[in-house]
């Protein structure tokens, strides 16, 4: 398989961590995807600077204003200290189960940056008192090698206080989701479970269970070096800080970039004529017209107000003479056999909307098939244990706003892409139908 | 804290008693799942409320402390 690159955003000076100003990039090395060893790390970076007492990184994240980059946005020293309070000793997950199959930027990180996510993997589970550790990740053989070693490497050489575990995910969107992770690193299937208890309070082993993201703990780990002021030098004052993005531009190029909050997304993406409209958050996310996102930063300030999110960085423009609902049609097909099927309105709704967007999609379709479609987005909203169904609701709902003239178009037997090519990356359906949740 | 009539979706397998025993907070879907309507269980219902929680072929009903 091939890894993002890394392409610098165009206009940052290329300073490393701890350098002048904002200096961006901090997570990826400012050229080239060659791993970066714990030699080259020891070089650039020192060791973790362990703080000495549980809970005292947790302040500092607080001032640093850090939030979850797994898609959520959760601030994270309130997670931490949540864990922390606990009377029994937490265990800590760093989740690398990227399992949106539009992004590409924590499987990059963890292929180029290892021991960043390692080191904040230790500094997280010293600030919540924990000395079992762990990283959750799908099955990639190279990757998962490199890892192994990467881990090996530091407990010969010491620097690691807490154990750690590697758990493998099965190839399944919901397999990253906390729960999914916690059963699954449990020995169960991966799939998410009723809250209460929340995965903070009760998660693996029965004990209080830290997750965070492996992108989260890589920015944890530079401001336990650097501090909350290195870390809002760059980034929006309600949005701090940098962020890795999967960019799929029009064209069909593909990049993982790491770019602060803030950054208009015209210099993200092309939004040319070339682009009708952006999805912005991945396959639980929305979509937006292109003229509107060429206004917008990303942030969740802008993007909140239209129904999207930033997420987890996933934003692709789809080109002007592609059909936006046979692409929708696609995605809800693939959210649909990613249900877990544990839920009757998502088990039963999601296959529903799916073919209703195929309708949709289709020559001259049933109008019924759209006023379905809007009572069953409305039936399996916040119905589910997880957020699957809400994201797909989302996303459908988007689609059927955004391409409204396309559907129109439709409606007159006529179709901006009569040959349905297909854009945004999806996994082989077939494969998906072997349902395998261990 | 009021308490507040969860369904614990994994668990549901939509027998649709819930709906037959407290027809004032939970109606069926068309696929034959709960709705359960917001906000906190009003006192009057308290004993109804009991009732459709332990009667629950499945106990996928829940009273839990309001969020």
């Amino acid at each position: 398989m091939t890894f993002g690159t890394t392409v610098p955003h165009p206009g940052q000076p290329l300073t490393q961590p701890g350098g002048a100003g904002d200096g961006l990039p901090r997570l990826l090395p400012a050229r080239g995807a060659v791993p970066v060893d714990l030699r080259t790390h020891l070089g650039r970076l020192g060791q973790p600077p362990y703080a000495g007492q549980a809970g005292r990184l947790i302040p500092v994240l607080q001032a640093a204003g850090l939030t979850g980059r797994g898609g959520a946005a959760f601030p994270v020293h309130r997670k931490l200290a949540a864990v922390a309070k606990a009377r029994t000793q937490p265990v800590v997950i760093g989740n690398g189960a990227e399992s949106e199959p539009a992004s590409e930027k924590d499987k990059s990180l963890l292929w180029i940056s290892p021991h960043l996510v390692l080191d904040g993997l230790q500094l997280a589970a010293e600030a919540v008192g924990s000395d079992a550790a762990g990283l959750y990740l799908h099955r990639h053989p190279r990757l998962l090698e490199n890892l192994h070693a990467a881990i090996a490497e530091r407990a010969a050489a010491g620097m690691d206080r807490a154990g750690v575990e590697i758990f493998e995910a099965p190839h399944r969107f919901l397999a990253g989701e906390e729960s999914a992770l916690a059963s699954r690193v449990n020995g169960g299937p991966a799939m998410p479970r009723f809250k209460p208890p929340m995965v903070f309070e009760r998660g693996v082993a029965g004990r209080p269970t830290l997750v965070h993201n492996v992108e989260t703990l890589a920015h944890l780990a530079l401001i336990a070096r650097f501090g909350p002021d290195w870390f809002r030098a760059a980034g929006t004052d309600a949005e701090p800080g940098s962020m890795l993005c999967t960019l799929h531009q029009a064209d069909g190029r593909r990049d993982v970039v790491e770019t602060e909050l803030g950054t208009p997304l015209r210099s993200l993406l092309t939004l040319d004529g070339h682009t009708q409209a952006v999805l912005s958050g991945g396959y639980h996310g929305a979509w937006l017209p292109a003229a509107d996102a060429a206004r917008m930063t990303l942030s969740n300030a802008d993007l909140r107000p239209a129904g999207a999110f930033v997420g987890a960085g996933v934003l692709a423009a789809l080109p002007a003479d592609r059909c936006g609902i046979a692409e929708a049609a696609r995605v809800a097909r693939y959210l649909a056999l990613e249900s877990a099927g544990q839920c009757g309105p998502c088990f039963n709704g999601l296959p529903r909307m799916a073919a209703a967007m195929a309708e949709i999609a289709s020559p001259r379709p049933d109008p019924r098939a759209v006023t379905d479609m809007i009572r069953w987005a409305g039936l399996v909203q916040g119905r589910g244990a997880c957020h699957h169904p809400d994201g797909a609701v989302r996303f459908i709902r988007s689609a059927l706003h955004v391409f409204r003239d396309e559907i129109t178009r439709h409606g007159q037997g006529r179709c901006v892409d009569p040959a349905r090519r297909p854009f945004l990356p999806l996994p082989d359906s077939t494969a998906l139908s072997a349902a395998d949740w261990s | 804290m009021k308490d507040q009539l969860r369904v614990d979706p994994t668990v549901c397998s939509g027998h649709g008693l819930c709906a037959e025993l407290l027809p004032e907070l939970i109606t069926l879907d068309e696929w034959g799942y709960p709705i359960v309507a917001d906000g906190p269980v009003p006192r009057s219902l308290d004993r109804h409320v009991r009732r459709a929680v332990t009667d629950c072929p499945v106990l996928a009903l829940k009273l839990l402390p309001a969020r």
